[in-house]
């Protein structure tokens, strides 16, 4: 077993499984080459686990199958009754299972390397023989233990955010900054101790401290950043896989590593890149902690309200309509509705469009997804730098769900929080049709949104899907 | 494999990610994060090997519970990426 790796057509096998994985992603251009790319991803997985099966010798087959059988009904059902709307919510879930499968694959090669083959068994002169860990893997390791455990427990504490089973308001602890440096420095130390010794007692403290900085991480972050943390976490678990791969000189897991890693970075920049803050600042956490301050005066400003037959008499009369949909019409549930309002328009000789902010909804792409459940076709649904410049020839603006994306003041008003984030110009078509369940609430920013009062503003209030039901009704007669 | 021929497939790699990350489709980005997901699972390799080994019974329990946790995330993964996928299908009739 011992000389497995060095086999050439294992080698070659594993690097057709990476192969398989870029091309799944490379897929996801297009909705077109999307099915064929996923189904590169299966096979890639497939070659995988039938290489590793085929190689080794298997002591436990049957409850290897039975262990793989309990994943894919658990999986299986998962994948099958989740809500769009929830999508969130399963992928956080997702991520803490690899996080945690790496830190349970890290200590099963710490009490087996022989295995493994990362140790050589060494006989002392006095005492039984052990298996030494090869240096540079112990480094691997501690690495890959440590990244699956902060995976792990940052993904939980997502997971319940983004569930409702805690608040989404950011806990801000006293000098947090100071304790997860501490923590960061004893994880480094007994880390470093661990290299020196292959302490199990060393090994074992490295984990715990590494699960305990994870939820420290994440708890200070508040609703709002919730896309980018996903991302983050998506990041992590791609880097503890990366490092589990140098463990196991195998480069299927190298090179997925690599990407996943890749992929959450950069899905992690686009996020912030949407909200105009940078990544340390997302990170400190804290944001959305002072809500409602300077509410109190906006209330009294004049605005003006519509009815259901307001709304569906000025978009009848529009030769362009622009959909801004946002996270409220995901939690109304409200796309099956505006697609069968898009649908009459379309049919009175309207154009309907969407425009996509990159952070409406809590995680990148979430609006896409439920719009595609409600079948929106591809080709009317529009990201930001795409349709931004047609607000101004565009009749009627609809804002279904979003607010701080829309805000105007983003754009002039220097003291606000969301100051220099890339908003939606709404307020530049003819008309904005603005949904919101009451005038009090404020969006996820904590500010107050200057389109309201605008003049060409028309503000709904009702709850979206119940809105845009009596919509479809006007439009019906 | 030495350190370094490792070390230079995942700097590459690290290079092919970012190109292909960045011709992802925005509106398929959900879809990515899920597939995403379901190929960092290929730790299940890992996961075999421990289950696999005779000799140390901790590390082989080990080894089950993580191929467990991997193949829900494998098998969930590609599924609900397949589930998405496919409603941005329909669109093209």
């Amino acid at each position: 077993m011992e000389h497995v790796a060095q086999n050439p057509w294992v080698a070659l096998a594993y690097l057709v499984a990476g192969v398989c994985f870029i091309l799944a992603l490379r897929g996801l251009s297009h909705p077109t080459t999307s099915v064929r790319g996923n189904r590169l991803g299966m096979a890639g997985m497939l070659i995988a686990v039938v290489t590793t099966l085929a190689t080794h010798d298997l002591a436990n087959m049957v409850e290897i199958g039975g262990a793989i059988l309990i994943g894919a009904v658990i999986g299986l059902v998962a994948a099958r009754r989740i809500a769009m709307t929830a999508m969130p919510q399963l992928v956080a879930a997702f991520h803490s299972l690899v996080g945690l499968a790496a830190v349970l694959v890290a200590a099963a090669a710490f009490l087996n390397p022989l295995a493994f083959d990362i140790a050589e068994l060494v006989t002392p002169m006095i005492g039984e023989p052990f298996a030494a860990i090869h240096p540079a893997s112990r480094v691997e390791m501690i690495l890959g233990i440590a990244i699956g455990a902060i995976t792990f427990s940052g993904s939980v504490i997502a997971f319940l955010k983004l569930n409702g089973n805690m608040g989404g308001k950011p806990i801000l602890l006293p000098a947090r900054h100071w304790i997860n440096l501490a923590v960061l420095l004893a994880m480094l130390f007994y880390g470093a101790s661990f290299y020196w010794s292959q302490g199990p007692g060393d090994f074992w403290i490295v984990t715990a401290l590494a699960f305990a900085l994870g939820f420290l991480l994440i708890i200070p972050i508040g609703g709002a950043d919730m896309p980018v943390v996903v991302s983050m976490l998506n990041s992590y678990s791609g880097w503890a896989a990366a490092a589990m791969g140098f463990t196991l000189h195998n480069t299927a897991m190298i090179i997925t590593g690599a990407l996943v890693g890749a992929s959450g970075a950069i899905l992690s920049y686009i996020m912030c890149r949407a909200m105009n803050r940078s990544f340390v600042s997302v990170i400190a956490g804290g944001f959305g902690a002072v809500a409602d301050a300077g509410s109190a005066q906006a209330i009294d400003r004049p605005w003006k309200r519509g009815s259901a037959d307001d709304a569906a008499f000025l978009m009848q009369q529009a030769e362009q309509v622009i959909i801004v949909p946002g996270y409220g019409m995901a939690v109304a549930q409200a796309q099956h509705a505006l697609r069968e309002m898009a649908d009459l328009l379309k049919a009175q000789g309207v154009r309907v469009k969407y425009a996509i902010h990159p952070v409406a909804g809590r995680m990148p792409g979430h609006m896409n997804v439920l719009l595609a459940e409600a079948n929106v076709p591809y080709e009317e649904v529009f990201e930001l730098e795409d349709i931004n410049a047609e607000f101004a020839q565009t009749d009627v603006a609809f804002v279904i769900g979003a607010n701080d994306v829309t805000n105007p003041s983003a754009k002039t008003d220097k003291s606000s929080p969301i100051y220099g984030m890339p908003v939606l110009d709404v307020e530049k078509a003819k008309t904005v049709l603005f949904i919101k369940r009451s005038m009090g609430g404020v969006g996820y920013a904590g500010v107050d949104n200057e389109l309201f009062y605008r003049d060409n503003t028309m503000m709904l209030l009702a709850d979206a899907k119940k809105m845009v039901e009596e919509i479809v009704k006007a439009l019906g007669h | 494999m030495d350190f370094i021929s490792i070390l230079s497939i995942f700097v590459l790699a690290c290079f092919v990610g970012y190109y292909v990350v960045w011709s992802v489709t925005p509106a398929l980005h959900t879809p990515l994060m899920a597939v995403t997901n379901a190929i960092s699972s290929v730790i299940i390799v890992g996961a075999l090997i421990a289950a696999a080994a005779a000799g140390s019974p901790g590390s082989k329990w080990l080894g089950l519970g993580a191929v467990v946790l991997a193949s829900i995330n494998i098998f969930g993964g590609f599924a609900v990426t397949a589930r998405m996928l496919a409603m941005y299908q329909k669109k093209g009739r």
